[in-house]
Parts: structure tokens; C-alpha cells; sequence
């Protein structure tokens, strides 16, 4: 097996969104840093944006303000959310898709050259081709060096301190360490912890990408990093079996949530994101399913513009619109909940973070979907925490520079990151030790085996689709059982070429973020948000929980919950917030 | 839902399997092959990736596929995008989508 070193300056994990655009914000403004981007597969296409998006979901539209914005969320999210984040993070939507469109992105203006929105936070675009445009603009940063094909599996940390990152390739026999003390994790958040909607062949077609699998999560778990609202997980309402986004016949061409009675249900529930879902899977359970979209109103021009819009970004809908011989305007479109996702781009789920997307851990960062604490920041929120996260890092290493207290690698460190890298090294070899006579290893435990294993004590046990999303204590306590069950047999998994390797590391980032979510659905005693956190042992909302659900897992595997009074928005001399517990841990 | 890949067509470039986001697909006997297609998302970024109009999308039984393939290929002007809706009696629908106009919705 090749072994490859690499030290940089700044190391980011993930070339999605995020991780994207703190790199091109790196190259533009710090050309005297050494920048590595890690991807697992290809940063031309990887991620969320793979397929294209419909629209850009969070802009500032004319005659709005941020702080509309983040009134917007808070109220969306029934008050659990981080405003400090939230505020910086929409103080940069419009900046930073005046950058993308610089780029090449389309965006739909009227006559006096404004962009066109839909609605009151979004604006129109072909966003088909987002990725590549994004995916280009690192490749022409000189002092920033792509890794195609590598996954990261592990942290190398020490004493609350971040030293580098281990992993392999995906293609090639070759594992990868590198030495950095400054390091971004944007790898997303994670899909396919629960049983999916279509469980069969389409097991894949799920909404958010199933090659998201929380390993960012992971790795901030394991290194004892502070994490935030795990328990609130997002359930998208989606298009049935395609899983395809509703937004664009909801809010494009105004198609209202009808049950089988034809009547309109959504205003019964409420409109928050969670209320939307609860009201669908409540009229399926009374016995008024299914659920659509009432899109039969629609012109035939407006169902051709419908056809291309899903090409642009979700062709499944398109082909099977066009396949059945039926379009929008001749059937309502069936709408159904997905598995839940933890996802912090949507939701709240996360590192919790400094104002400057700092983590507890020094030295690390976090931005895009797998930091907490501000939800709804879709593509230009995670371009957004990108950028913020790029500034802090160049800052933070220009200080340390200047007080000449580089965190000192010395020879013990060096050391230590050697035994690190080595002891990694060895668990990867462990699991490929039998590629070369699998025939003669009998293994009853395959990969496929763990998956569905996994998938099914999360839907049964702790609230997947089947249960209607609830979940009660002692659910929840079998949940954990049987997730530590499948961690203990986990080693005994074998793999015969990196892609089974792969496939190993994703199952095992899982279900260490499973454990976490587990224990954050426990720890929160009330039901905030229904569906996205339904508790039927505490099925009322309480004030006494108007606070944050927070965990570190300690040494020894105990997750330790951290109740966390709300920040509010006040900021600091510094720009910063003035939560005076935060504070103090950042400080310290 | 998944994608194939015809054979006759593949030259073995390798550009789809690259770009995948799910690293799903491999190179085997200079064709491309894919792994497991249960494990596709269903992005079509290889289907944009392949200039030979190899790789073919196509919606499994179990959400509504009834055999249709989808492919894409791309215009001379260097603008517009032919997506192909093509049934099981080869019955053709075309799309022509304009890559420099946005979405309406
Ligand atoms: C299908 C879909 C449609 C959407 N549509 C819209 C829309 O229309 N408008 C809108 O505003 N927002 C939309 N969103 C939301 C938005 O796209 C996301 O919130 C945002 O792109 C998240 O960015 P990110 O950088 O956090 O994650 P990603 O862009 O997904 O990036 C994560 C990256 O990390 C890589 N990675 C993961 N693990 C590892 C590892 N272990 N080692 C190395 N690399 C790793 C992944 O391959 C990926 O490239 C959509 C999301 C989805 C899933
Ligand atoms: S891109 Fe097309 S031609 Fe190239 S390997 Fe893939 S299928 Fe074959
Ligand atoms: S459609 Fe996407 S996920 Fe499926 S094989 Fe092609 S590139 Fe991979």
C-alpha cells in the first residue's frame, strides 16, 4: 500500500459548496497560503449541488433586510436557533451570489436589470450548472491544490487541539496523512441514517445525497467536539418516489397541499417547514391520503416550463412526468416525507460555532450543512459560512504568525501525529487483510447487511417513516442498544477493493452520528417541532426547553449533554457575541 | 432509478466515472461499468460527462419506471442541451433546453 504525506497551511475536508468557496476565497485573498481541498469524489460534481439546484433559496431581496431573514428562521424553527450566526451569514447572501453570477451563473432579471424572486427570499436561476462553475473557479487558484478521490475518515487531535486529517483513496491502493493545524470541515450532512423511502432497487433516490454521510459529524464527535440540535432533524416534504423538491411547483407556480378529498390541508396546521410535513403525514394517518400538490390548474406552457425546470435540477420528475403520459396539468403531484436527514443547512444539526464558524476544537472550523446552529442557509448560506470561515482561518494564522506562538509542532507532537497516522493505517489495512482470497473468508456480516441493519433500528426505534417520525424513551433506549450492537461487529466487515473501504467508513460515520442523534432526541423532554422532533413521551411544547440541546462525547464513549441558554444577537466591541459561558470557552 | 450503460457506445474515457459522487463507477475491460446501481442518486452528472451518448438514465419499477431511457446530449452552439425521452417502442420526446436562460419557476 502507497503511503502519501502532505502538510499544508490550511487543509479543508469536503469540495461541496462550502469547502469550495472558503478554497476560492483562500486563493483570492491569502496567495502566500498553502491550501489542500480534500474531496472524496470530485469536486466538478460533488455534494448537493450535483444534479443543479432550482433556485437560490435565501437571498435578500429588494426592499428586505438580513435581520428579516433571521426573524424568518427563528420563527421557522420555533426559537432554537443561533441569530450571531444567522446575521452574519445573511449580511453575505447577496454578496456572494453577485460573485457566483460574476462566475457564470444565470439569473433570471426583468427589464430594469433586477433580479426576479419568488416569493419573499428567493430568486429565479439556471442553477444546472452551479457546481462546475464553483468547481472551476478553485481550479484557477494557484496556491490551492485539489484532491480528487480521497476520503477522510479520522481527525488527528490531541488535548482539545486539531493536528492534521488521515484517509485514503478511493480508486488507488493509497492512504493519505496530512499535517495541518488549521483545518475546515465542510463535508456536509449526513443521509441514509434512516430506512429510505423507496428501501428496494431506488434505494438511492433519496433527496439528499446518499454519499453524505455525516463524516464531518464523525470526526468532530470523536475528537470531543461540542455539537448542537441533533434532535432536530430535517424531513423534507418531496415529490412521491422521485424525491424530487416541491419548492418550484409550490412557490413557482402556487400549487396549494390537497388530501384525497381535494381539500386544502396546509393552512389547518400551520405553515412552519416541520408544520407543512406533520399536516401531510397526519391527513395520511386520519385516512385522507394521499397527499399532492394541486398542480392541475396550471397552463400547458407553464407544465413545459415545468418539464425543463426538473431537468435543470431533478430529471427523475421529468422522465417519469413524460414516461406515465401524465404532466403536472393533468394530475395533482403525489407529495410524500422522506427519511429523516441531520443536515444544518436546512436544519439546525451541527458543530456548535463561533460567530467566526470556529469549533471547541482548536484549530478546526465548520461551515455549510455540517455546522449548527443557523438553518435555512441553502446554497449561498453555505457559500456564505464558506467565506466566513476563510477570512477567520487567514486571520487566525496571521496572528498566530505575528505573536510568533505558532502552535508548536514539536518533536512530541510530531511524534504523536506519526502514531496517530500509523495506528489509522493499520484499522484501513485490517479491513482490506482478506481482498486477496475472499473466497476462502466466510463472511456473515456483509456491508449491504450493515446498511439496511442500521437503517432499520433507526426507523423503527428512533422515529423514521414508518413510525410517523415519533419515537418515546424506551424506543429510544433499544435504538441505542442495537446501534452499539452493530459498532461491536463492525470490524468484523471485509472489504476486496477502497470502493468496500469506502462503503466500511460511511456505514461506520453513521452510526456514530445515529448514537448522537439518539441521544439528543432523548435529552430534549418535549415535542418543539412536530415530526422533526416528536417525542410521545412529552408530547407538549415546554418553555423550561427554550434552549439548546448540545453534547460532547467524553473519552471514554459517554455522550454528555449540555443544556445551553439561548444566544440572543448582542453583539460584543469585537463583533462578536457577549454569551458570556461561550464566551469563556473560546477564550480560555 | 438508475443509469446503464451501452456498451456499443462506451470508449472507455473514464470521464464518467471521475465526475460520480458516489464514486459508483469503474473501468473494467476499457467500458465503463457501474458497481451497484442501487447505489445511484440519480444526479446525471455522468450522463453530462459522456460525449458518446453512452450512459442512458432510467426510473426503476419500484418508484413508476416503465422502461424508458433518458439520455443527453449537447448542441453545436455550444448552448443548448438535448435531453431524450426515449419509451419502450422508441417513441422520442425532446427536450432542447437553453442553458442560458433560467428557470421560469
Ligand atoms: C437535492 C438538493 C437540492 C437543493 N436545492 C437547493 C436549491 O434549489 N436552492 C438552494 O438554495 N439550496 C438548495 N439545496 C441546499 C444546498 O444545496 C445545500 O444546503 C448546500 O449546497 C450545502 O453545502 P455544503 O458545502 O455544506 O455540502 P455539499 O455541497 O454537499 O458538500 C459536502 C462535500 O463534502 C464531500 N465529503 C463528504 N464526506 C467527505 C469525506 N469524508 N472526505 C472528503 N470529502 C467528503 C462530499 O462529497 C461533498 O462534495 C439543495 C440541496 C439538495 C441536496
Ligand atoms: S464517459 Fe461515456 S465513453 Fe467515457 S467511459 Fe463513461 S460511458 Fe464510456
Ligand atoms: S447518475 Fe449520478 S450517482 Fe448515478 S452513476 Fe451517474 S454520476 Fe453516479
Amino acid at each position: 500500500m502507497k503511503n502519501t504525506e502532505l502538510e499544508a497551511d490550511v487543509l479543508i475536508i469536503g469540495g461541496g459548496t462550502a469547502g469550495c468557496y472558503a478554497a476560492y476565497t483562500l486563493g483570492q485573498n491569502n496567495k502566500d497560503l498553502k491550501v489542500i481541498i480534500v474531496e472524496k469524489a470530485n469536486i466538478k460534481r460533488s455534494g448537493c449541488l450535483a444534479a443543479g439546484v432550482n433556485a437560490i433559496n435565501a437571498y435578500i431581496t429588494k426592499g428586505r433586510t438580513a435581520q428579516q431573514y433571521v426573524d424568518y428562521c427563528k420563527k421557522d424553527a420555533d426559537g432554537i436557533v443561533r441569530e450571531d450566526l444567522l446575521l452574519s451569514m445573511s449580511n453575505r447572501l447577496n454578496s456572494v451570489t453577485k460573485v457566483m453570477e460574476d462566475l457564470g451563473l444565470v439569473i433570471l432579471k426583468d427589464s430594469n436589470g433586477e433580479y426576479v424572486s419568488r416569493g419573499n427570499r428567493n430568486i429565479k436561476i439556471n442553477g444546472e450548472n452551479i457546481k462546475p462553475i464553483l468547481a472551476d473557479a478553485v481550479r484557477q487558484q494557484p496556491n490551492v491544490q485539489i484532491l480528487n478521490h480521497v476520503n477522510i475518515t479520522d481527525l488527528i487531535y490531541r488535548d482539545g487541539a486539531v493536528y492534521g486529517a488521515v484517509g485514503f483513496s478511493t480508486t488507488c491502493e493509497e492512504f493519505f496523512s496530512f499535517k495541518c493545524a488549521n483545518v475546515l470541515i465542510a463535508t456536509g450532512g449526513a443521509a441514509g441514517l434512516y430506512r429510505p423511502n423507496n428501501p428496494g432497487f431506488s434505494r438511492h433516490k433519496m433527496w439528499y445525497p446518499p454519499f453524505n454521510t455525516g463524516a464531518g459529524y464523525a470526526m468532530g464527535i470523536l475528537a470531543g467536539a461540542e455539537m448542537t440540535t441533533f434532535e432536530m432533524r430535517f424531513i423534507a416534504l418531496r415529490c412521491k418516489d422521485t424525491i424530487a423538491p416541491t419548492g418550484t411547483i409550490a412557490q413557482g407556480v402556487g400549487a396549494k397541499q390537497t388530501n384525497s378529498r381535494g381539500e386544502v390541508y396546509e393552512s389547518k396546521y400551520g405553515i412552519t417547514t416541520s408544520n407543512r410535513l406533520y399536516g401531510t403525514v397526519t391527513e395520511n394517518r386520519e385516512g385522507r391520503g394521499p397527499c399532492y400538490l394541486d398542480t392541475t390548474h396550471i397552463s400547458s406552457e407553464q407544465e413545459e416550463e415545468l418539464y425543463k425546470a426538473y431537468l435543470n435540477m431533478a430529471p427523475s420528475q421529468t422522465l417519469k412526468w413524460l414516461e406515465s403520459g401524465t404532466g403536472p396539468k393533468g394530475k395533482p403531484v403525489e407529495i410524500e416525507g422522506t427519511e429523516p436527514y441531520i443536515v444544518g443547512g436546512h436544519t439546525a444539526s451541527g458543530f456548535w460555532v463561533d460567530n467566526d464558524r470556529r469549533t471547541t476544537i482548536k484549530g478546526l472550523y465548520a461551515a455549510g450543512d455540517v455546522a449548527g446552529g443557523a438553518p435555512q442557509k441553502y446554497v449561498t448560506g453555505a457559500l456564505a459560512e464558506g467565506e466566513i470561515a476563510a477570512e477567520a482561518i487567514a486571520q487566525d494564522i496571521d496572528s498566530k504568525r505575528r505573536l510568533e506562538t505558532k502552535k508548536d509542532v514539536t518533536e512530541n507532537i510530531d511524534l504523536f501525529i506519526r502514531q496517530t497516522v500509523t495506528d489509522k493505517f493499520r484499522e484501513y489495512e485490517s479491513y482490506l487483510k482478506n481482498k486477496d482470497n475472499v473466497e476462502d473468508f466466510v463472511a456473515t456480516i456483509t456491508i449491504d447487511q450493515m446498511e439496511t441493519a442500521m437503517q432499520k433500528v433507526m426507523d423503527e426505534y428512533a422515529g423514521g417513516i414508518s413510525r410517523n417520525y415519533q419515537y418515546n424513551e424506551t424506543e429510544l433506549g433499544l435504538a441505542r442498544e442495537h446501534i452499539e450492537r452493530l459498532q461491536r461487529i463492525l470490524p468484523q466487515l471485509r472489504a476486496v477493493d477502497m470502493n468496500d473501504l469506502l462503503r466500511i467508513y460511511e456505514i461506520r460515520e453513521r452510526l456514530i452520528v445515529c448514537l448522537n442523534v439518539i441521544a439528543h432526541l432523548k435529552a430534549r423532554k418535549e415535542t418543539r417541532w412536530h415530526s422533526f422532533a416528536e417525542n410521545t413521551d412529552y408530547p407538549d411544547k415546554s418553555s423550561k426547553w427554550l434552549k439548546y440541546v448540545n453534547s460532547r462525547r467524553l473519552p471514554d464513549g459517554e455522550i454528555e449533554i449540555i443544556e445551553r441558554n439561548l444566544v440572543e444577537h448582542i453583539k460584543g466591541t469585537d463583533g462578536h457575541y457577549t454569551d458570556p459561558s461561550i464566551l469563556a470557552r473560546y477564550r480560555a | 432509478m438508475s443509469i446503464f450503460i451501452d456498451r456499443n457506445k462506451c470508449v472507455g474515457c473514464g470521464k464518467c466515472a471521475d465526475v460520480c459522487p458516489g464514486n459508483l463507477l469503474k473501468i473494467t475491460d476499457h467500458k465503463a461499468v457501474i458497481r451497484h446501481p442501487e447505489d445511484c442518486w440519480g444526479c446525471t452528472s455522468c450522463l453530462k460527462e459522456c460525449k458518446v451518448e453512452a450512459v442512458k438514465f432510467f426510473l426503476g419499477a419500484d418508484i413508476g419506471g416503465r422502461g424508458s431511457t433518458l439520455t443527453y446530449t449537447y448542441g453545436d452552439d455550444n448552448r443548448t442541451v438535448t435531453w431524450k425521452v426515449i419509451s419502450p417502442d422508441k417513441v422520442e420526446r425532446v427536450i432542447v433546453i437553453d442553458t442560458q436562460e433560467s428557470n421560469k419557476y
